[in-house]
């Protein structure tokens, strides 16, 4: 009898635990939330909801500081559609040849090289794209200075390529052989079967990887950073911008704690926090639909 | 006629195109900073620190704290990961409860780094300083979904017959777990724990107010108490603030070998066990 | 005769369906008990309910009693890894351990308690014997289980579950997945454990049923239509279902 007890203890004790290390995931969302909240609403509330969301100006080290997000909010915005209207063709295209047209060890190959993409370091991105992408756009537009919107752009569409491939070849090849013999026995040739076909029945996987490289593109901070200048200015291609991220990243190091400045670096962390939010909903929207076909 | 023939080569042509670009991009990355990289990485680089007074740059400080973040955060990584996928498919049985934890993991992996860095920062830094242990415990929260994500997929392929076996010998549930099912899904264990790593080593955004950028030499009983900045947070630094592109490119080099490398292992890991199941 | 499970207006849902529907049955020691139905009938849930392996599936319901030497197992005193040590299990496919085959026949007594190496060689010999694949395995013991054959396999399952010294062995269809050789290996197998212990056998096959087992049990639908000794229940059944189940009129 006391040797059960002791066993049944064990398995309760050894229940417990697992337990709590399965909602430490739940935890530590509650937690960055709180804390995001806490630490981003005293600015928001001394400044103005909506002189912070639709103010043009940030000058947060001026003798009358101005505390706008506007410019990074449209910078995020601009920047991350013009990495997915470059990123997401290239990608999609690519993936329709890999999942379709290229033999089983050519695909494989190329998977591989695009995992290593996918691993490259930010920072390795923004070293290359500071040093061959930034001069490169200066010499080619012939303006002073290459580091901008449109040099990010075309990184983070570099960025977003292993993703984008990555989910949408899954997508792809899910779609059953079925429709596409059945396209093909119907006189269709094979790039119309693909497209009119294929793409058409794996669009909410494709979708999903659309808003994946949206996620990717809007949080990326330090290799922006090395490519756009910093200058909170209103977004335009070859300006020198700075994104939500990384109007965070350039101003935390030398903001000092319970500054009106720090609390409204909480509180653009807050903005692109929500952000991130509502991309993951879509993204869980799109899944969902696939899982529920 | 004409014009399905037309649209037909316009397809070839812009898939043909978008590979090509693909795979030239990640030539061109790779071999540039190989070939800017290498030459640049000399014995004194690896081997040094800073030194003001010689004005020579040495790394060897940025590769030890790459070691013990690498080290320290798998230390908090694996249990709380794999503790996590046990949970979920062997003890969890309210389906909500399920649920709600995959959520939580899947709003963790969309979270972005700098995200975290400020999380981090408000949680550990200020707490603890700024230290390698901060750094490290903000990278754990970032990195156990992925750790999660593999286990709880190694841990589908444990055969139920495995469980039903044990248990109809009168295995308690967690000898069942230690015995049965932990020994079958290493694999999913390791391929999360290679990943992780590989994020370690590439993030810089969540470690910047953590970890510090300091590229100050420790030893193995300073990390819990002294800041230090890994090999990726010193390449931004070399490279933004002081204009070392060549340091920059040596460590981008040594980065992305080790990327390779863990590119290199888990693909190896994979046949090896598929091999493995197929027997 | 004496019985060792009886089983007394036993319920079972699996959510809201009833899979089991009032089962009344003495199951004799040292006996082998077959019980024949249908697929769905029931037979293979009212097995996994005797060492409680249902316990495992969710929204599973059940009421009535069944004992095992006397006291209810659905007793809250009652410890179930004790009773599954009680009351093995061998499966429908065989499913060894992907461990050594030494370390397959040990998992059990480890799982009780037993640590020296010395017992657990001698437990390891005697349940592989008691399989009859000793002579096949004394060679390899160190080799994964998982290199055998399927009906080696599934002796060496066998072994397994005597390894921890049951009273009863439930048998869920276990050679259904094999080819007739090794099938009749393992019917003779059972024949000769059932001095030592209690065998229930849920089969498929007929001519299985009727060359091991001593009594029968025909179920259909959830429901035991009739339970004798397994010549008259074939020869001369009482209900005219169980007749047209065993001569083969449906299933």
């Amino acid at each position: 009898m006391k040797k059960r007890d002791k066993k049944q203890l064990i398995e309760h004790i050894v229940h417990g635990i697992f337990a709590v290390l399965g909602l430490v995931t739940v935890a530590s969302v509650l937690i960055i939330t709180i804390y995001l909240i806490v630490s981003g609403m005293p600015a928001l509330w001394e400044i103005g909801i909506t002189d912070f969301l639709f103010g043009e100006k940030w000058a947060s080290t001026a003798a009358e500081p101005e505390f706008g997000i506007l410019p990074f909010v449209l910078t995020s915005v601009y920047g991350t559609a013009g990495a997915v209207l470059i990123g997401v063709p290239v990608g999609f295209m690519a993936a329709v040849y890999l999942s379709k047209k290229a033999s089983k060890k050519v695909k494989n190959v190329i998977l591989i090289i695009i995992d290593m993409l996918a691993g490259i370091p930010s920072v390795v991105y923004g070293l290359v794209g500071m040093l061959v992408l930034v001069p490169a756009i200066r010499i080619l537009f012939n303006i002073p200075d290459g580091s901008g919107l449109l040099a990010a752009i075309i990184v983070l569409s570099v960025m977003i390529l292993p993703s984008v491939i990555k989910v949408s070849v899954t997508a792809l090849d899910a779609v059953p052989k079925e429709y596409e013999e059945a396209s093909l026995a119907l006189g269709a040739n094979a790039n119309e079967t693909y497209m009119r076909v294929s793409v058409p029945a794996a669009k909410s996987g494709i979708a999903a990887a659309v808003v994946l490289g949206v996620g990717r593109a809007i949080g990326e901070a330090m290799a922006v950073m090395m490519v756009t200048g910093n200058a909170p200015n209103m977004p335009s291609i070859f300006q020198s911008v700075r994104f939500l991220t990384t109007a965070i990243a350039s101003e935390m190091a030398y903001s000092s704690p319970g500054t009106l400045q720090q609390n409204a670096l909480f509180s653009i962390a807050l903005v692109l926090f929500l952000f991130i939010l509502m991309i993951n909903a879509v993204l869980n929207f799109f899944l969902k639909g696939d899982k529920d076909q | 006629m004409k014009k399905r023939k037309t649209y037909s080569m316009l397809i070839n042509i812009l898939m043909y195109a978008s590979i090509a670009l693909v795979v030239s991009l990640v030539v061109f990355l790779v071999g540039y900073v190989m070939g800017k990289g290498i030459s640049n990485i000399t014995w004194q680089l690896i081997t040094t620190k800073p030194s003001k007074l010689n004005g020579t740059i040495g790394i060897l400080p940025d590769i030890l704290n790459t070691v013990y973040i690498v080290v320290l955060s798998l230390i908090f990584i694996l249990p709380f990961g794999v503790g996590s996928a046990v949970y979920l498919s062997e003890y969890a049985e309210n389906k909500t409860f399920v649920k709600i934890i995959e959520y939580a993991a899947e709003i963790l992996s969309g979270i972005p780094s700098i995200i975290y860095g400020l999380v981090g920062m408000l949680l550990f830094s200020n707490n603890f300083g700024a230290s390698l242990l901060s750094g490290a415990l903000t990278l754990t929260i970032m990195n156990i979904p992925t750790v999660m994500r593999t286990t709880q997929e190694s841990l589908k392929t444990v055969p139920q017959s495995y469980r039903d076996g044990a248990f109809g010998i009168g295995a308690g549930k967690w000898r069942v777990v230690r015995t049965i099912v932990l020994p079958n899904c290493v694999e999913g264990i390791i391929t999360g724990s290679l990943l992780s790593v590989g994020r370690i080593l590439g993030e810089s955004a969540a470690l910047l107010f953590t970890a510090g950028f300091a590229h100050t030499l420790n030893g193995v009983f300073d990390i819990f108490t002294s800041p230090g900045a890994t090999l990726s947070v010193a390449l931004y630094v070399y490279a933004k603030d002081d204009g070392e592109f060549g340091v920059a490119f040596a460590i981008a080099a040594i980065l992305m070998i080790m990327t390779l490398l863990i590119n290199l292992s888990a693909y190896l890991i994979s046949k090896y066990f598929s091999k493995k199941r197929a027997n | 005769m004496k019985e060792i499970i009886t089983s007394k207006n036993l319920c079972l849902w699996y959510g809201e369906t009833k899979a089991l529907n009032n089962i009344n049955i003495e199951i004799p020691e040292n006996k082998i008990t077959a019980l024949i139905g249908p697929s769905g009938c029931g037979k293979s849930t009212f097995l996994k309910t005797l060492n409680r392996m249902n316990d495992l599936i969710q929204g599973v319901k059940i009421t009535g009693e069944i004992k095992y030497e006397g006291k209810n197992i659905f007793d809250t005193s009652v410890d179930v890894n004790e009773l599954r040590k009680k009351i093995g299990m061998v499966f429908q496919k065989p499913n060894p351990f992907p461990m050594s085959i030494y370390d397959n026949i040990a998992y059990g007594p480890r799982t009780h308690g037993v640590k020296k190496k010395s017992e657990l060689d001698v437990i390891v010999e005697s349940s592989l014997k008691g399989a009859a694949i000793w002579e096949e395995v004394k060679d390899k013991l160190n080799k994964s289980a998982l290199s055998l054959s399927g009906g080696q396999q599934q002796r060496l399952c066998i072994a397994r579950s005597l390894a921890v010294k049951p009273k009863v062995l439930l048998m869920d269809e276990p050679t259904s997945a094999l080819d007739p050789i090794s099938s009749a290996k393992i019917e003779e197998l059972i024949l000769s454990v059932k001095e030592k212990v209690t065998v229930i056998i849920v089969t498929h096959n007929m001519q299985q049923a009727l060359r091991v087992s001593d009594k029968t049990a025909f179920f259909l639908l959830g429901e035991l239509i009739e339970t004798n000794d397994t010549k008259i229940l074939f020869n001369d059944p009482m209900d005219e279902r169980t007749g047209d189940y065993v001569n083969g009129r449906f299933g």
